[in-house]
Order: C-alpha cells, then sequence, then structure tokens
C-alpha cells in the first residue's frame, strides 16, 4: 500500500468537514466494535476496529485535526486494550492475539492493533518486555508518512511508558534493563525525528512558512521521548554521559533541520538535571557549533548559561563544581568560537551572548574579576570592526552589559579596575555615553562609595568623559539643553564629595587629578565644577591646619626621638601652602567662564583660611586678587554693593595682617565704598568700613578716631542724598540712613569708643527731629518705627544696671 | 514654621532682599545676613531688628546655629541644613530650627545634627502685652 505524498493540506473550511466526516465513521465503526466486544467476539472486534482505525489512513487533515481523530481513536483503542485482557483470561495466549491482529489489511491499523496488544502482552510478562518492545519500535517503520508516523509512534510511547525496564521496575530483570529501554526510547526518538523533519521538505517552496507552523505543532510529540529518558532513573550521569546524550546529539547534528536542532537543544537543556548539564559541557557546546548557521545558538548558549547561573546560586557547595569542569573557559571559548563561526550574526546577537556569559560569570564567578574583565574584553574584540555603535538594540544590551558589574559589586571602585570596561564605553555613541556615566555617578550616590585613590579617581574621569569635556562628535554646547546640562553638571558637582582620603597627600593628589580633567571642561562647566573643588581643598586645609595643631602640642609633651620622626614626616607631606597654591590656581580658572562675583567670593573664602592659618602673604594674595576681580570685572552696581559688603566682611575678621598690609586693604576698601553709584549704597557702605577700625578681639586695633571719622564721613553722604533728593523729586528722601548713623553711634558708645561723646549723640538725634519735622521730608512709617525703637533702645539702656545707666544718663531723648 | 538657608554660592544670589512678615501677633524679618558687619554680631543684628521693627529677626550666612533672646525680642540663625563648609565657624553641625507661634508666645525648636544624634532644644519668648 502506497502511502502517496499530498499536495498539502485542504483548506481550513474544508478540514472542518473532513474532520467532523472522519470522527462520524470513527463512530460508526466503534459502535459496531463495541458490540462485537459484548458478544465476546474477537474476530469480529478485529474487523470493526481495523475499519475504525482505517481512518487514521487519511493524509487530508492538517496535524492539529488529526490530533482530535487520534485522540478518539485512542479512547476507543483502550476499551480494545481491557478486552484484548480479558481475552486472555478466556484462554486466549498473547502470542495468539500478536499473531492474530497481524492479519489487518491495512498497515497502519495493523500496527495500532499490534501496539495495543503489545501492551497486554508486555503486562502479562509472558513474553520479555525488551523483546516486545523492540519488535513494535522496528514494525513501526512500516509507516512513513510523517504525520501517520509521528502519531503511531507517539501511541507507542504513550503506551509503553509505564512498562519500560527501568531499575527497580517490575519489568527489570528478565524482562530487560534500563540499557534496554533507553534503546528503545532512543530509537523511537530517532524514527520520529526523522518522520518529523521530512514533513519541513513536502509540498511546495510557497508553504514553507504554513509547514513550519504544522511542524511546530508536532514538536512535543518528539520532545516528549527526551522527558521521558529524564525520568528514568536507571539512568545516571554515566549512562547519560556515555549512551543518552552522544546519541541525541547525533541525531540532533545529523538531521541538519534548524527547527529541530533549535528546538530538541532547547528541550535537552530544559529537561536534564543541571549537575548532568556541567559535567558534559564539553559535548553540549561542541554540538553546538556544529548546528545550522541559520539555528539561534545564541538563545541556545544563553539557556545554559541561565540555568547554570541559577543552578549556582542554589547552593554554595555546587560551585566547586563549576570550577572542576572549568565551566567558564569552556562556556567562553564556545562563545567566540560560535561568534567566529556565525559570520551573519547581528551585533546584538553577539553582544546578548556575552551579556548571558557574563551575568553567569557574575553569579557563578564573582570574585574573580580577571573572569567578569576576560568576557568584556571577548566583547572588545567583537566591537573593534564596528567603531562606534549605530544600532539601537545591540547598544541597549551593551548597556545591560555595563551596568551588570555596577550592579552587582554596588561599588564603582571595583569596577574601575576591570581595564576593558573604558573600551567598551568608547564604542558607544555621545549620547549612550552620557547615559551610562550618568548611571556610574547615580551608583557611586546610592551606595555611598568613596574613591580614595588618585589613579581610580582618573580611571573614574576617562569613564566620565563626555560629561567632564567637549569630545570630537559631542553636540555643541547651545544644542544642548539648559536643564539636561544643569542637572548632568550638578552630578558631577555632588560627585566630588565622594572623592577623598583621610591621607592628605593622596587627598592631594586626587584634587589635582580632579582638577586636571575639569580644566578641559571648557567655561561653561568651570562654574559647576570648580567650586565643589575649591570647598573640598579648603576642607583639607582645615585638616592639614588641626593636625599641625595637633604636632605642636605632642611636639611640647613627647620625647626627642618623636619629635624628630614627626617634623621628618612634616617635611615629606602636603602643606597648608601647597594647596593655598592650588587654590589660587583653581579660583583664577574662572576667569575664563567668566564669572567675576563667583571668583570673588572664592577669594574671600580662600583669604579667611589663609587667615587662619596664619600665613599673612598667603591672605594678603587673596585679597588682591579679589580687589583686580572687583575693579575689572564688576560693574553692575548691585553687584558691587553685594562685594563690597563681601569684601568688608570678610576683611573686618582679619587679624593675621600687619599694620601695612592693613592699611592698604583698609584704604582700598573705603575707596571704593566711597565710590559706589548710589548716595545711599554709598552712605552704607561707608559706615559699615567703620567696623575696620574697631577690632573686638584681643590685640585688635581700635582707632576711635578714625571710627569716627568714618561716620561723619557718611553723615555727609547722607546730607547730600537728602538735599539731591530734595533736588530732584521735589522733597527730602526718608531719614532712614541718618537713623542708621545714629545706631551705628550707639553701638561705639557702648563698645566703649571715647570719641563717639554724648554731645556727638545729642547731635545727632536733634537733626533727625527736625528732619523728620521738616516740611520736605518725606513721610516714612518704617522709619518713624525705627526711630521710635532706637528711641526706645535708649530708653531701656537707661534703665539698666552696671553703669550703662550712667554713661546714657546724658542723653535726652 | 521651619527656617532653613539656601546657599550663597548658587547662581543668581538674589540675597539684597529682606523680608518682614506678620504671624499671629508677631512680626518677623529675614534676611541674608551678609550686610551686617561684623558677620555674626549681636548688637549690629539688634540694630537691624529695630530698623526692621520686628520681634523676630531670621538671619544667616554665616552657617553657624545662634539663638539670642534680650528685651526687644529673639534673633535666631538656624545654622545650615546640610552642614557644609563655613569659614566662619569650624563646628559644622547641621541645623535648623522650627519656630511655633502661640498668641504672644514664641517657641524656638532647634535641631542639630552632633556626632550623629540629632539633639533638641527648645527656647521661650514671651512678647509683652502691648500697652493701652
Amino acid at each position: 500500500m502506497q502511502n502517496s505524498i499530498p499536495d498539502g493540506f485542504p483548506s481550513t473550511n474544508d478540514q472542518e468537514k473532513l474532520l467532523a466526516d472522519a470522527l462520524a465513521l470513527v463512530q460508526h465503526h466503534a459502535f459496531y466494535m463495541h458490540r462485537a466486544l459484548d458478544n465476546n467476539n474477537l474476530q469480529d472486534a478485529l474487523k470493526f476496529s481495523a475499519q475504525m482505525l482505517g481512518e487514521l489512513r487519511t493524509s487530508k487533515l492538517s496535524p492539529q485535526k488529526y490530533y482530535e481523530l487520534y485522540m478518539k481513536t485512542f479512547d476507543e483503542l483502550r476499551m480494545l486494550e481491557v478486552f484484548f485482557k480479558e481475552e486472555t483470561k478466556r484462554g486466549c495466549t498473547n502470542a495468539y492475539l500478536y499473531e492474530e491482529v497481524q492479519h489487518a489489511g491495512n498497515v497502519l491499523p495493523r500496527l495500532y492493533l499490534l501496539c495495543t496488544v503489545g501492551s497486554v502482552y508486555i503486562r502479562s510478562k509472558e513474553a520479555p518486555a525488551k523483546e516486545v518492545l523492540k519488535d513494535l519500535v522496528e514494525m513501526c517503520r512500516g509507516i512513513q508518512h510523517p504525520v501517520r508516523g509521528l502519531f503511531l509512534r507517539s501511541y507507542l510511547s504513550q503506551i509503553s511508558k509505564d512498562k519500560l525496564t527501568d531499575a527497580a521496575s517490575e519489568f527489570e530483570g528478565c524482562g530487560g534493563t534500563v540499557v534496554d529501554a533507553v534503546e528503545f526510547v532512543l530509537q523511537n526518538f530517532t524514527e520520529m525525528n526523522k518522520l518529523w523533519v521530512r514533513m519541513q521538505h513536502q509540498g511546495p517552496a510557497k508553504e514553507k512558512e504554513k509547514r513550519e507552523k504544522e511542524r511546530s505543532e508536532l514538536r512535543d510529540l518528539v520532545g516528549k521521548n527526551l522527558h521521558v529518558l529524564s525520568q528514568l532513573e536507571g539512568v545516571d550521569l554515566d549512562m547519560y554521559r556515555d549512551i543518552v546524550l552522544p546519541r541525541v546529539l547525533e541525531q540532533v547534528v545529523n538531521c541538519k533541520d534548524e527547527l529541530a536542532q533549535y528546538y530538541l537543544m532547547d528541550c535537552i537543556i530544559q529537561v536534564f538535571p543541571d549537575e548532568y548539564h556541567l559535567q558534559t559541557l564539553d559535548t553540549l557546546l561542541g554540538a553546538c557549533s556544529q548546528l545550522q548557521p541559520s539555528v539561534d545558538v545564541k538563545t541556545v548558549m544563553s539557556q545554559l548559561m541561565d540555568r547554570l547561573s541559577v543552578y549556582a546560586a542554589s547552593a554554595p557547595e555546587v560551585l566547586a563544581e563549576f570550577s572542576q569542569v572549568e565551566a567558564f573557559s569552556k562556556l567562553s571559548e564556545a562563545v567566540i568560537k560560535v561568534i567566529e563561526v556565525q559570520q551573519d550574526m547581528p551585533l546584538v546577537g553577539a553582544v546578548c551572548l556575552h551579556v548571558a556569559l557574563l551575568t553567569f560569570t557574575l553569579r557563578v564567578h564573582a570574585d574573580r574579576l580577571d573572569y567578569v574583565d576576560q568576557v568584556l574584553g571577548a566583547c572588545v574584540k567583537k566591537l573593534n570592526g564596528v567603531g562606534k555603535v549605530n544600532d539601537s538594540k545591540a547598544t541597549k544590551q551593551i548597556i545591560t552589559l555595563l551596568s551588570a558589574p555596577l550592579e552587582k559589586y554596588n561599588n564603582v571602585v571595583t569596577v574601575l579596575n576591570l581595564t576593558n570596561y573604558p573600551k567598551i564605553m568608547e564604542h558607544l555613541d555621545y549620547g549612550t555615553n552620557k547615559i551610562m556615566a550618568v548611571v556610574i555617578i547615580q551608583s557611586i550616590m546610592k551606595n555611598g562609595t568613596f574613591i580614595m585613590e588618585a589613579d581610580k579617581v582618573e580611571a573614574l574621569f576617562q569613564l566620565l568623559k563626555e560629561l567632564v569635556q567637549d569630545s570630537d562628535g559631542s553636540p555643541t554646547l547651545d544644542e544642548l539643553d539648559e536643564e539636561d546640562f544643569m542637572e548632568e553638571q550638578n552630578l558631577v558637582a555632588r560627585l566630588v564629595q565622594m572623592l577623598t582620603n583621610e591621607d592628605n597627600d593622596e587627598m592631594f593628589k586626587i584634587l589635582i587629578t580632579a582638577k586636571k580633567h575639569f580644566q578641559k571642561g571648557g567655561s561653561k562647566r568651570l562654574g559647576y565644577s570648580l567650586p565643589p573643588l575649591v570647598f573640598s581643598a579648603l576642607k583639607l586645609v582645615r585638616r592639614l591646619q588641626e593636625q599641625d595643631k595637633n604636632n605642636e602640642v605632642d611636639k611640647v609633651t613627647f620625647s626627642p626621638q618623636e619629635q624628630g620622626s614627626s617634623t621628618e614626616a612634616d617635611e615629606a607631606n602636603i602643606s597648608p601652602q601647597k594647596v593655598f597654591q592650588f587654590l589660587l590656581q583653581t579660583v583664577d580658572s574662572l576667569s575664563a567662564v567668566p564669572a567675576p562675583e563667583l571668583a570673588l567670593r572664592l577669594y574671600l573664602q580662600c583669604a579667611e583660611a589663609a587667615n587662619d592659618c596664619d600665613l599673612e602673604p598667603i591672605a594678603y594674595e587673596f585679597f588682591t586678587q579679589a580687589f583686580v576681580t572687583y575693579e575689572e570685572e564688576i560693574s553692575d552696581s548691585k553687584a558691587q554693593v553685594t562685594s563690597i559688603h563681601l569684601i568688608v566682611g570678610t576683611l573686618q575678621r582679619m587679624h593675621v595682617f600687619g599694620v601695612e598690609n592693613r592699611d592698604t586693604l583698609t584704604h582700598k576698601a573705603t575707596g571704593y565704598s566711597a565710590k559706589l553709584l548710589k548716595k545711599p549704597d554709598q552712605c552704607r557702605a561707608v559706615y559699615v568700613c567703620s567696623h575696620l577700625f574697631w577690632i573686638e578681639d584681643e590685640g585688635g586695633v581700635q582707632d576711635g578716631e578714625r571710627v569716627l571719622l568714618c561716620l561723619k564721613r557718611a553723615l555727609r553722604i547722607a546730607n547730600a542724598a537728602q538735599q539731591m533728593a530734595s533736588v530732584t523729586k521735589g522733597s527730602g528722601g526718608p531719614v532712614t540712613l541718618f537713623v542708621e548713623i545714629l545706631n551705628k553711634y550707639l553701638y561705639y558708645f557702648e563698645h566703649g569708643n571715647q570719641h563717639i561723646t554724648n554731645a556727638v549723640i545729642q547731635g545727632l538725634i536733634e537733626l533727625i527731629v527736625t528732619e523728620m519735622q521738616s516740611e520736605n521730608t518725606t513721610q516714612d512709617p518704617t522709619v518713624d518705627a525705627f526711630f521710635a525703637s532706637t528711641l526706645r533702645y535708649i530708653r531701656f539702656q537707661k534703665q539698666k544696671g552696671d553703669g550703662v545707666a550712667e554713661r546714657y544718663a546724658a542723653i535726652e531723648v | 514654621m521651619s527656617t532653613s538657608r539656601k546657599g550663597s554660592m548658587m547662581k543668581t544670589p538674589d540675597i539684597q532682599r529682606r523680608k518682614v512678615l506678620t504671624i499671629g501677633s508677631f512680626k518677623l524679618g529675614i534676611c541674608h545676613g551678609h550686610q551686617v558687619i561684623p558677620w555674626g554680631d549681636l548688637d549690629s543684628l539688634d540694630m537691624l531688628q529695630r530698623q526692621l521693627d520686628v520681634d523676630i529677626l531670621i538671619t544667616g550666612h554665616t552657617h553657624q546655629f545662634k539663638a539670642y533672646k534680650h528685651e526687644g525680642g529673639v534673633i535666631i540663625n538656624p545654622g545650615f541644613g546640610t552642614g557644609a563648609y563655613s569659614s566662619i565657624t569650624y563646628n559644622v553641625n547641621p541645623s535648623f530650627v522650627l519656630t511655633d507661634i502661640d498668641g504672644l508666645r514664641l517657641v524656638v525648636y532647634v535641631y542639630e545634627l552632633i556626632g550623629g544624634e540629632v539633639k533638641v532644644d527648645k527656647i521661650d519668648f514671651k512678647k509683652a502685652q502691648p500697652v493701652g
């Protein structure tokens, strides 16, 4: 009986009808079969069951529809099997039945019946299981039609699975051994795979996709055999390694079918235990490289590596096994080989493979940074031919690759030890590089990682290149979004806080390294990056200062021997002077931005720090720079007022200056104060300068006369302001300046300045009263309140004890 | 009401500003403080308090916490919330201040982070009943 090769299956509508018809016929024949069973009529039972099974001879049903027909028939055959069993109890031998069913006219029904009898036969143990099974599996060769053959063998598999001669099964022994069971399943598997592959080549080329879809529906029939093998108790590692796996792989490789290879490799990996895979890694990976080029082997290998990663994580004891079988080197070699062999593999595929390998490495060998670096290195080799990566999918995978070590170690310093890490980053385009840089900084912030060595700082800045400076291919700063830019630069600024070391020399090296990179950032970036650097350096100065102080104490109390060693150490160490040099250069750089107001503030901060260290020349230099900046670069009136206050406020606190230097700076400050544009500003700045001549701290200058001169000058300016206002606006301005100066008089009066007498104060009070009552003066309730609270204050002081009242006695309010 | 400082090193500091608010029966004045020289000098701050005619003066610039009560009112410098570097003081414990106003009573709660522990202190001020 020829099995014809069909011209493809009929359309779906027709399928429905065909199936319905076939099911009806099966039903029909089954009815008569049941009647025969009821009458214990073996011959009729055989006749009708054969007819029923004849429906399975169709070539016209698609796999899905055939399956439905098969299931219906399967159910009926169970009844028949029960009948056969009963028959043998009634005196019929299994051997006889086995013979009888072979009289069926068509081969397919014959074989189904044979399998059914075989099931009973084996169970009866009248013949060794292995012999029956061997016979059946070979007889099934009679069906070479793919769909029919697959379902027939599937039937065989189903009825045999509980009768295999597994270790400790009831059928073991004379029935056979597990070796026989394995042999049976392997044979069935091999034949089924061949049939399955054959489907690919049937029918016209244009229906290839349809065929592949249909094949997909049948794949589990083939895969089931592997599952059965994995369930056999008697199959231990040795048997798996020596018999099962080689035979299965042989079929997989030799069938040269893309669909089958991919599915079966995946099956093997999923159904067999991970320990087996670990021990047969060579064989498995060897097979991978022999697969058809179109097979998605990277997914297969990724699956394998993922499973092994999970296995490694499950129990720490198994990690030793991994090292013992050299899993890592085998896998990494296999990855390289696959990429080499599959020339057409797209970049994203290659990177994916490396991602899977890296994940594996991080799970299994997290302590082996050299392994991690090796994986990255292999990826670098692949990327070397490519330049900057354009493909967005590949880019995404590269980001995953780079993020994995960051997430695993939670410590950027560890990641900085990976020499290949920056090399991979070089292949990212500008935008992605920046994204990665931000990810890295965020990782540092989140984990509170301190970067404590200058060479690590250097390595870090290499990774952050695109954030910190312009490069070829980066967009001009005008094109960048203002807000994004600010956010990024603020992030970089925050990073400075994490670059620190308690050892002063190392800390200084860190500062120098950071500055070197920031210098390359261009004027727009310096305003963000340099201030935190300045404060970091100022903190270092403070630390040095405190340590010097402690050393001073030590020198006094300890023995000469220890004294000697501490001075030696001092010479080698970094000194405040060196840091101040650094600070001067750094603040100077801000002129490139330009950012004069910022620079001024920073100069003054440095001056104060130098003051605290008793370094007069350095403090003077910073003041000089502050003044130069003021003169040359700050022309906005408001900014000038603020700057003058900052200068005077800082200068007032300086104790380090000798008379000459002090005089020069004070003279400059008062000079500029008097030259501010608006008269009220002038007035206030000048009276504030009075504090430059009156230092409360011990040893500070207290020049009462010059204080008074200052205040008088301020008064003159206030007068002039009044007159100007009355000329230009038609009325005098508010009297507030006079009241402010009065308060200053009171301040010095209280602090014991002899030149501020009762008379002087009284005079000013009367002046204010006159001005306020004058018609020319604008009324202003705030000024009134100010004056009132000032008078209230004076009255209050007149009540006070401790000799205060006496001083105030002469003042009348 | 909470008070804390914004750093003056940030771009475009508009620290010329002063503000006077009325909350309940109290007048508050807020001012950055760099214009009051000598910095942190209480007598000079007193003058500003008189000038603004406020019961409570809140000021900053020095990063150093200070609270000072006198017959005219209270002067508060809440310090700096982040403990950032200050040239004025070596002691940069982060701090902030909460003020509670209830009728004529003002309570200032000071929170300082010293050695990893939060220390809280309290200052009471009662405003004199206005006469007449």
